[in-house]
Formats: C-alpha cells, structure tokens, sequence
C-alpha cells in the first residue's frame, strides 16, 4: 500500500521532534547528579577499546588502497613526490573520520540499538524506572558520552594505521624511510588542516550514540523491534553522519581557512 | 475501601477524602485510551496502608496498565493517582523518583537484568539510593532478603540460569530492597506450577505480615487472591464493576461477577 507523500513528511517531522525530546532529556538528566562514572567507564571500554582492532584494521586497509591509487595518479602526472603529502592529506582530513564513524556506526551503533531495544521488550528500562533510576541517565547519557568522547580518539589510531601501511605499501615498491615520508607529508601542515577534521568525529560520535539510544529505548514489539532498532540504529546514524560530514567540511572550511 | 459489593454500577470512591495521607494508594476517576481502545473507563479504587487489594478480571481489562499507572510508568488521560495524598501526574523523572522509592515493583515476567546476577539485581536499587550503606552492608542487606525468599544459595547465578519461579522470587526481593510502604504484584503466580504458586502466595503473606506494606495485586488466579487479599475489586471492560472482600463478592447479584466466581 502506497503511503501519502504528507503522511510521510508527518512521520519524520515527528521523528525528528522525538529525538529532540529524548536529547533534551538525556542532557537535562546527564548533567545533573548522581553521575553515572562506573557505567561511563565502561562505555568507554565497550565504544573505545573493543572498537579498536577494527578500526585499526579499517584505518590500514584505507592506507594500502590510498597509497597504491595515489602512487599510480601521481605517477602519470610526474607528481611523484607529492605522494607523502597526499597520503597524509587524504587519510588524516578526508578518509580516516568517515571510516572511523561509519565502522564504529556498524559495530557500537547497532550494538547499543540492540541492547536498549532488547531491555526495552523485556521491561528492563521499565524495571529501572520503577527502582527509581534515570533510565536517561543511566543508560543513554554513558553511552552518549562514550561516543563523543571515543570517536576522535579512534580516528587518531586509525589515521596511525592507514598512514603506516600506506608508507609500507610505498616502501615496498621504492625505498622511503618513515622519517623522510613524515617530514615531507607533514611539510607546512598547520593546526588548521588536521586537528578540526579529527574532532569533527565527536559530532559523528553524537549522532551514534544518540540515535542509537533513541532507536533502542522507543522500541516495540518483542524480537522483530530489536532486529528493527539495530538496523535504522546502524542505518540512520550512517546517513546522518554522511550528512553531518557534507556539512561540518564546509563550516571547517569557512572557520579554520 | 467500601466494603460492600455493588451489583451493576460501585459508587465512585473517589467521594472518600482522597487527599487523606492515610490512604496510601488513591485512583480517583482514572481514564486511560490506547488508540481507539478506552482501556480504563473511570476507576476509582483505594487502599490503605496494610492493606492489600487483588484486583482481577479477564485478559486485555487493564489491569497491568492500571499497576503502571500507579508507579508512573505511563501518566492518565484523565483523573488523579494519589500516592500518600501526593498526586503524581505530571511529575518529571526526578520528583517520581522520590515517590517511586517508597514503592516496589514485581513485573510479570520479573524484568531480571539479564547482563547482572542475582546478588546484584537484588543489590541494583541499593547501589543507587543507599549510598550511606557500605559494601559490605548492602551485600548483607541482598543475603538478607535473598533467604526471605528462599534463594539465599543462588547469588551468583545469571537470571538466564534459574527457574521462572526462582525468578519471581528474586523479582520480589528486587522490589523489597528499599523497604517499600507500597507493594505492586503483576500476576505473581502466573505461569508457575500450583506448588510454585502456593509458595509465593506464602512468601508474599509472610512479608505482608512482617512489613505492614499497602500490597496492591493484579492477577487472574482466584484462589491466590483469596489467599492474599483483604479485597478484590473485579474490573471488566475498564470498570469495576465489583469491590469487596470475597464473601461480598459471593454475594453480588451482577451476572459478570457470578460467572467469574464459578471458577472456584
């Protein structure tokens, strides 16, 4: 059955609205005491070390296919000694946070979207808010928090990986040491051109944990609502963190020329 | 609570001073709509402290939503639920917090947190309001109401582990952890053998007695809340049509409530 063009445009202003509420309702709660510390920790155990082999792996694999496409480019353009500084670029400004935030939006995304909406079905969350407990701040502010916070970080180690194994990927064809290729890669970087890319990705962070959470606390309707909210979790966040970064690259642009 | 039955239509209790903080539960004209479905149709129930009310009837009659209601889990459409003469519709999160630790909660399906064990879902509600307690004294304190309800061998065990049963007990020394005025059962015996059953209704006797709680029981199980109630108030398409001890119920000429009766 066909649904109405107004029907549709009615849902997502009241799904955007929704998740204004919940957020505004995890940051009124989050801010305010009892802090949650102990779960917080643990969220930044499960956000940032468990993510790490993965983006690590995703963050080399970038690297490799980076340096073998930048040296053949660069090659017919008699612009080989560009290739340090084009490596470096493309990996830490370009590649290395929408890797990150799309590897961590499938793998902490659909993990926290699945969690909340199985503690949802089985009255879990209902069972923390009869004990008296802040689900808001027990559950989404924690994780949240433990996106924001992990996500630059990650984005760090994988920029390490895909600039290490793109070095090695050119090293193996002809000799460069790491020092020369740091020194003529980083060769008049500022401020400017690395450090606003990476903590863009606390705003991708943002947008994984707090769909996530939305999707998985408003959840219905038993097994089928789980496998549900860990999809439009994983779904959802990657869209609109591809959004975010159209977005935030611009506004990088026009603040930090 | 009026004592007596009614046959078609139970005067409004709403007309007993529902501001009075003896009472501890007050339901004063209570609608609640789901969709197209008028779940609750103006109840009006109370209990007083020491008291406990069974309220029954059939499947889909809004006895759960009504339990909800009282612990602030979803708000009413319309009337005032009255916890010790406080109204708490339309409290934020934190003011019914303060409300909601004078009242314990047992879910139907017990609601175990499944990633904890059972020391500590029992302990859960005392790591976050007990803080003067210390460790040691919360983990006596979880001991303590583990062997009231017969489970005082199984803290280290993951809910997944454990009978349905054993969970309803653990649920239940889940809800007396912070030493609730206000006890709220969600079909306590649903779904156990009848010697489970017995056991619970038994064990939730035994801790009325002891805890001089205001118990309010939903449930479909005659005999149980014959064993545990003082009154029974019977609800059938979002009214009570009935209220009163049992052998006022026995008397009442309604034919709904005849029939439910026939069961025993």
């Amino acid at each position: 059955m066909q649904i109405p063009a107004s029907n549709l445009v009615g849902r997502f202003l009241e799904w955007f609205g929704n998740i204004g509420i919940f957020f505004a309702n995890v940051v009124r709660s989050g801010i305010t005491p009892p802090y949650e510390w102990r779960e917080l920790v643990r969220q930044l155990d499960e956000v940032g070390a468990k993510s790490l082999p993965l983006v690590a792996l995703a963050g080399a694999a970038v690297g490799v296919v980076i340096s073998l496409e930048a040296r053949y480019s660069l090659s017919r353009f008699g612009a080989k000694s560009l290739f340090p500084a084009t490596l470096v670029y493309s990996v830490i400004q370009v590649m290395g946070p929408i890797i990150t935030g799309l590897v961590v939006s499938g793998r902490v995304g659909a993990g926290i979207g699945a969690e909340l909406a199985s503690m949802k079905v089985t009255e879990q969350i209902d069972a923390i808010e009869a004990s008296a407990v802040n689900p808001y701040r027990l559950l989404a502010a924690p994780r949240i928090l433990a996106c924001i916070l992990m996500m630059p970080l990650l984005t760090v180690a994988a920029d390490a990986c895909g600039l290490l194994t793109g070095w090695v990927a050119q090293a193996m064809v002809e000799p460069l040491s790491f020092q020369q290729f740091i020194e003529s890669g980083f060769r008049g970087a500022t401020f400017n051109a690395f450090v606003p890319p990476t903590f863009k990705t606390a705003v991708y962070g943002l947008i994984i944990g707090l769909i996530a959470c939305f999707q998985g606390m408003r959840t219905t309707g038993g097994a089928e609502g789980v496998g549900r909210a860990a999809t439009n979790s994983v779904v959802l966040g990657s869209l609109f963190l591809i959004l975010a970064d159209v977005v935030l690259v611009k506004f990088i642009l026009v603040v930090f020329p | 609570m009026s004592a007596a039955a009614h046959s078609d239509t139970v005067m409004p209790s709403v007309l007993l001073p529902a501001h009075e903080t003896s009472l501890a539960v007050a339901i004063c004209n209570v609608h609640k709509t789901f969709g197209k479905h008028h779940v609750l149709d103006g109840i009006t129930l109370t209990v007083a402290q020491g008291q406990t009310l069974a309220v029954l009837g059939r499947s889909g009659t809004g006895k759960s939503v009504l339990l909800r209601l009282i612990i602030g889990l979803i708000q009413p459409d319309s009337g005032a639920i009255r916890i010790h003469g406080d109204d708490i519709s339309g409290l934020s999160l934190d003011h019914l917090g303060a409300i909601r630790k004078k009242m314990g909660f047992l879910f139907q399906h017990a609601a175990l947190y499944d990633s904890l064990t059972v020391a500590e879902n029992v302990a859960f509600p005392l790591q976050h309001h007990r803080r003067d307690l210390s460790q040691s004294e919360k983990q006596d304190r979880v001991r303590h109401l583990l062997a009231e309800v017969g489970l005082d061998g199984d803290l280290d065990k993951m809910p997944s582990n454990i009978s349905g049963g054993m969970q309803k007990r653990v649920g239940l020394a889940r809800a007396l952890a912070l030493e609730p005025d206000i006890l709220l059962l969600d079909e306590p015996t649903a779904g156990l053998d009848p010697i489970s059953s017995r056991e619970i209704d038994e064990l939730i006797l035994k801790l009325q007695k002891e805890h001089h709680m205001a118990s309010i029981v939903v449930t479909h199980d005659l005999s149980s809340a014959r064993t545990i109630a003082d009154q029974l108030a019977l609800l059938d398409r979002g009214k009570v049509v009935a209220e009163g001890s049992f052998e006022d119920l026995q008397q009442s000429d309604n034919p709904f409530v005849r029939d439910f009766l026939k069961v025993l």
